[in-house]
């Protein structure tokens, strides 16, 4: 176990006193084999119990631990010491307002994954006599990557579409509205076109990519957003070019 | 209390702030060059329809050093595009055959073999 | 909120991006070619005007014209964004009035040949 001093570099702010963030370096005694969080729950512990972060799992489930290190959107329970040089800059996730020093405001993310209605909306109802919904292993395929997303919205700290719109519905919330519409039990697909086909839904997106590249959980939301256009745009060409094709 | 603080993203150089978006706004320019080179191709169109001198005499304007330079900047900017653009095809439109989707290095694998394809018709039809 | 009418031109674009993608390299390496002399038997007059002056070569032609400049259109009003240009309705009509300007002498000059 070979132990390392590495100078933490946080960026601190506090509503109360301050009028804007400003930087505090920390030399914490890190083990290689560390994460970020671990050094992080070493400064609090034992060098500054004021410095505010989220996190639960230590494990990449939980989500909560999404911040801004040397610049790149990482779960700060996965970003191992290893990787780092001994200088670490760590900033609250982009494109989020700032709350208390690593912890951002989430509010705007919970109430556009809610406006998705990311949950199944039944094709029609059917009485629990009538038996279970079967799904196949192709079907279940078919949206199971969406399913992996843990809401860390490192996605949305990567986007420069969100950062420079915030209307922008944004990554995550559009990929899941796009694994409800794939599943195969689920008829919900027109109420969710409502929402995510529009100026500030999908296509806002120009496909910069980045949230795919920084995703802890390959979720690849980028390209759930291309297939929504894809769809969303025969969509458009059937309503219009072939409205004796409605349903 | 709460008094969340906003930290400020330039609308005209945020894009400088990461290798990513400089590499995502070098593909989005090509559009231009393509853009411009389109006209180029409809000015041509033009001259073709009036007659071998005139179209002669476009070929000659196009060997100038200004329209050397500008066919070798288009065609490194369309190269880009092109990789670019079916480096991301098997995230835009995946495959699904039975159960399993397709990789997506045999989809990508697949256009660039077509772009081979094409590409060498276009030059024998053009050389 | 209202469905976007993007979809109109982002249908345009992405033919358009593939389009491109695949013939726009080797377009641009016969006109280079042509341009640099490499050899005096091609690009000639009489092929290209061949070539154009059946219905067939017109219609390839028109197809991978308007469909280069609408996916360039469409792009660019995307790009004049991103380097932060906010007046979108604006630089749509005028990338969009380009490439209707282009489509029209594209078929114009074509049925003159
Ligand atoms: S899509 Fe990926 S990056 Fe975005 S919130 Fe879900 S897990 Fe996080
Ligand atoms: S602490 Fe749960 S994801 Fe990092």
């Amino acid at each position: 176990m070979s132990e390392r001093q590495i100078q933490l570099e946080v960026l601190r702010y506090n509503p109360e006193t301050d009028s804007e963030p400003r930087y505090q370096t920390y030399s914490v005694p890190c083990l290689n084999e560390w994460v970020v969080l671990d050094a992080l729950n070493y400064v609090k512990d034992n060098l500054d119990p004021t410095l505010s972060y989220r996190w639960s799992c230590h494990m990449a489930v939980c989500g909560s631990c999404g911040m801004m290190i040397n610049g790149e959107p990482k779960l700060a329970c996965k970003a191992f010491i290893h990787e780092y040089t001994d200088q670490i800059r760590v900033d609250p996730m982009a494109n989020f307002p700032i709350e208390r020093d690593l912890v951002t405001s989430v509010e705007d993310f919970i109430a556009k994954l809610a406006s998705v209605k990311p949950y199944l909306i039944p094709k029609e109802d059917k009485p629990i006599s009538a038996g279970e919904f079967k799904q196949t292993p192709a079907e279940l395929k078919k949206f199971k990557q969406y399913t992996l997303c843990i809401n860390c919205m490192l996605c949305y700290a990567a986007c420069p579409q969100y950062g420079l719109v915030p209307e922008f519905l944004g990554p995550a919330a559009i990929s899941m509205a796009h694994r409800y519409n794939q599943d195969s039990r689920d008829g919900g697909r027109d109420q969710r076109q409502e929402v995510i086909a529009t100026d500030t839904g999908v296509w806002e997106c120009s496909f910069v990519g980045a949230c795919s590249e920084v995703c802890p959980k390959h979720v690849d939301p980028a390209g759930a957003l291309q297939q929504v256009k894809v769809a969303s745009t025969i969509d458009w060409y059937k309503e219009h070019l072939m409205p004796w094709m409605k349903k | 209390m709460n008094k969340p603080y906003v930290r400020p993203l330039s609308k005209t150089s945020w894009f400088l702030t990461q290798p990513r978006y400089k590499r995502y706004m070098a593909r989005e320019v090509t559009c231009l060059f393509i853009f411009a080179y389109t006209f180029l191709l409809i000015m041509g169109l033009k001259r073709l329809a009036e007659g071998p001198d005139a179209f002669n005499a476009f070929v000659q304007a196009l060997g100038s050093p200004l329209g050397v330079l500008f066919n070798l900047s288009v065609l490194i900017a369309a190269v880009y595009h092109s990789t670019t653009w079916f480096n991301v095809t098997p995230q835009a439109m995946p495959i699904q055959r039975g159960e399993e989707f397709v990789p997506g290095k045999i989809i990508i694998g697949a256009h660039y073999a077509l772009w081979a394809v094409v590409s060498l018709i276009v030059l024998i039809l053009g050389v | 909120m209202a469905k976007s009418n993007k979809p109109i031109f982002w249908g345009l674009f992405a033919a358009g991006g593939t389009v491109t993608a695949f013939v726009t390299p080797a377009l641009a390496l016969v006109t280079l070619f042509a341009a640099m002399r490499f050899n005096m038997d091609m690009f000639t007059y009489d092929a290209i005007h061949a070539f154009a002056a059946n219905w067939l070569g017109k219609l390839v032609i028109f197809g991978i014209i308007l469909l280069s400049l609408w996916h360039a259109a469409h792009r660019t009003r995307v790009t004049v964004h991103d380097f932060g240009v906010r007046a979108d309705g604006l630089v749509a009509i005028v990338v969009y009035a380009l490439a209707g300007i282009g489509t029209l002498l594209t078929l114009v000059y074509l049925l003159r040949i």
